[in-house]
């Protein structure tokens, strides 16, 4: 070819490529408002999802009483699957549910693809919201809009053993610092047992630390966030945290590799003194070889007698953009997240109630989830809400900083860093 | 590709005189007429994703613009940028580019080893292979790649026990895990080696071999200068077939080294892709660097068929 048919094809390339950008699907809201039909329902299929299924279905049947001529079809959709259904939820509309259940870090990333319809009227009239715990309530907010109700949350608190405590004659930690000596002396005494269990890529369990040295994952509010992870403070947890990595607590070598339920599942098996777990770990643990001889207190912070805030993980009920059915989903989503229903779902699931008062009964009902509650009162932490958010999970950030240093790859200075401007540079690209 | 072809087969015909020429450019399109079934499916097949591929890849395409949360931009080269002016990426691809090498290395040697072994034993032995080989073959490689490290556990794992290593954990080190995933692919890849090599062996003229095993060769000469030469258009498809399918390498690493190995010291390319893209539904990123894959991949090809022609081996 000679040079001007060249051009001449590189012109029509160019042609052919501004004629037909990639597609997109029209997913603005829908003008309809039907107060009759069939509203679609989407909640997250638990494992043992038959409690859970029972308590919707009273939910559901009241509602279709309460609403002449509206059903309800509600879909239990597998866990692992999640994120590819909800993305083809958002780019076919039709086919797409009225309300669903989200995981509560999907929040900015949801609203942003612009699946999430805008609740914060609604929220505002619902006579229950007020009791909602601040951290959930944060969690469907972005830009100071709501997105969604808190439908539970899910908090991590420090399991030991009870019996190797008492054999050892070693009292519950009070402080941090404390946390590590008791763990390594677990270690010293029983050379078989992990101190404390930490796993390089556990981030929740992780952060603790990080936050009750007073660092942070972020400053600065949506649109404008700036990675905190390498300040001064936050490099004081990520050495506390890096430094059970040991081999008088916890091989690097075994634990570099580990994630949150890799480290639950060894202290379920009987070879860990102590692990970081949550409200939500309590089935696996009662299910292994431990039951019985554990129990569960506030993971410590820094100074004796506080609690180190923890993750407020959990999930959100919300309203799909493109539904045709507006009111009437609003009210479903009001009835699937109202207290009776948290409450019965707490009894039947043993998911915490983001209500403070319906918590505080459930506290009292049943002693397993004080040391919970105890976490929850004493104040939890959220991560940014920002699209970035998704970005900078999906891609390892702080994990492989966690990594890093407990490998010896890099010192906590330089890991750090490293992260902070791979978040910087998600932030930056998405705000 | 097809307007190239024709252009060539034009350029050939132009000194012929002109009532030949009429009819050579009829006998040209013929041709193509009984392709074109072929062609179309192949266009709509490989062509038109490609084609995506290259146009998102251009473009800030993320869940956001796909859903309609927000509008479409042109990036134009931005995507390419980015990659290319990450370390990490450059990283990775040299050891993607280290670790499928030495795949496709011990992949083809295990493979033609097996497959001439195969033709010396007797029927029972040959058979317990064969099966052995396909059970291999079949295994899912999500399966495999458990199964493996299982057998590697530093905990549970016989491997340790046998070899008396404690709990020494094999993917801890980069070489180490780095070797452990090399094993399972060579495992489960080798048998389609062997098959096609075998293949190949047995379609070979016996009175060959028996005229080289008189002249008193050594059974790595017979290999060496009478069946590799002879087996030669075999063993070029399936060194193109495992230098691909190695460089792509996903499913084991993912598995094995929980998704790029400590601190993600053993990413290769494809993982790689899917955690900075994909995960998190940046497809215009993703798109780029499949783009690049496809063009190593296109270059490596190339050069190799090319190095073969210029031996005077026509395919």
């Amino acid at each position: 070819m000679k040079l001007p048919t060249r051009l001449a094809a590189l012109a029509a390339a160019a042609l052919v490529v501004a004629a037909c950008a990639p597609q997109t699907s029209d997913n603005s809201s829908s003008d309809t408002d039907d107060k009759t039909g069939t509203l679609r329902v989407w909640l997250f299929q638990e494992v043992g999802n038959k409690p859970k299924e029972q308590v919707v279905d009273s939910v559901v049947a009241a509602f279709e009483k309460a609403h002449k001529g509206a059903k309800v079809d509600v879909e239990y959709i597998p866990v692992d699957t999640r994120a590819q259904r909800v993305k083809a939820a958002f780019n076919d509309p039709k086919s797409a549910p009225d309300v669903m259940e989200y995981g509560n870090t999907d929040t900015a990333g949801y609203v942003q693809d612009g699946g999430l319809l805008d609740v914060t009227e609604d929220f505002g009239d619902w006579s229950e919201a007020k009791a909602t715990d601040p951290t959930a309530k944060q969690s469907v907010t972005v830009d100071g809009k709501l997105y969604g109700a808190p439908f539970y949350v899910g908090v991590r608190a420090l399991y030991y053993r009870t019996d190797v405590f008492a054999e050892l004659g070693l009292h519950v930690p009070r402080t941090m610092a404390e946390l590590a000596t008791t763990a390594r002396k677990i270690r010293a005494a029983k050379p078989e047992l992990y101190g404390l269990v930490v796993g390089g890529a556990y981030t929740y369990g992780a952060m603790p630390f990080v936050w009750a040295n007073g660092g942070e994952l972020a400053t600065g509010k949506s649109g404008s966030y700036a990675s905190g992870i390498d300040s001064a403070a936050a490099r004081k947890g990520i050495t506390a945290y890096t430094s059970l990595f040991s081999d008088d607590n916890c091989p690097a070598a075994k634990c570099a590799g580990m994630g949150g339920n890799d480290t639950i599942t060894a202290f379920a098996a009987g070879k860990a003194g102590m692990a970081i777990g949550g409200d939500f770990s309590h089935t696996a643990v009662e299910a292994g070889k431990v039951k019985g001889e554990y129990a569960v207190v506030p993971l410590p912070g820094v100074t004796s007698g506080s609690i180190a805030p923890a993750f407020a993980g959990g999930n959100n009920i919300g309203v799909l953009k493109s539904t045709s059915h507006r009111t009437l989903a609003v009210q479903l989503m009001e009835a699937l997240a109202s207290k009776k229903t948290q409450a019965s779902l707490f009894d039947a699931m043993g998911f915490l109630p983001t209500f403070t008062d319906v918590r505080d009964q459930a506290a009292a009902k049943e002693p397993f989830v004080k040391p919970f509650v105890q976490t929850l009162t004493a104040g939890t932490r959220f991560v940014p809400a920002s699209p970035a958010w998704s970005q900078i999970d999906s891609s390892l950030v702080l994990p492989t900083m966690f990594q890093e240093v407990v490998s010896g790859k890099k010192d906590v200075a330089a890991a750090s860093a490293e992260a902070a401007k791979k978040m910087d540079a998600a932030f930056g690209s998405v705000g | 590709m097809t307007v190239t072809d024709t252009a060539v087969v034009e350029k050939r015909t132009t000194p012929s005189t002109p009532p030949l020429r009429r009819r050579r450019s009829r006998a040209g399109r013929t041709p193509w007429l009984y392709l074109a079934p072929a062609l179309v499916v192949l266009a709509a097949l490989l062509a038109y994703p490609v084609y995506q591929l290259g146009l998102i890849s251009l473009f800030r395409y993320t869940q956001a613009q796909v859903s309609g949360g927000e509008p479409t931009a042109f990036r134009g080269f931005g995507n390419y940028a980015d990659v290319f002016s990450d370390d990490q990426f450059w990283q990775v691809l040299s050891s993607t580019v280290v670790f499928a090498a030495a795949c496709v290395v011990s992949t083809l040697a295990v493979g033609c080893a097996l497959a001439v072994l195969l033709t010396r034993v007797r029927a029972v032995p040959r058979l317990a292979l064969m099966l052995a080989a396909m059970g291999a073959w079949a295994t899912p490689a999500v399966t495999g790649s458990t199964v493996w490290l299982f057998l590697f556990d530093p905990d549970f794992g016989p491997v340790n026990r046998l070899l008396g290593l404690g709990d020494h954990s094999w993917t801890y080190g980069r070489l180490s895990a780095f070797f452990l995933v090399l094993l399972e692919v060579v495992w489960c890849s080798f048998p389609f080696v062997m098959v096609t090599v075998y293949a190949g062996i047995r379609s070979v003229p016996s009175e060959v071999l028996e005229a080289a095993a008189l002249d008193g060769a050594s059974q790595w000469r017979i290999w060496r200068s009478v069946l590799a030469p002879m087996l030669r258009p075999i063993l070029v498809v399936v060194t193109i077939q495992s230098v691909i399918w190695d460089f792509k390498v996903f499913t084991q690493i993912y598995v094995m080294t929980n998704g790029g190995g400590i601190a993600g010291q053993n990413l290769v390319l494809n993982v790689y892709a899917y955690q900075q893209a994909f995960a998190s539904s940046q497809y215009g990123l993703g798109s780029a660097i499949g783009v690049v894959m496809l063009l190593i991949l296109l270059a490596v090809t190339l050069v190799y068929l090319r190095l073969l022609r210029r031996q005077g081996e026509e395919l």
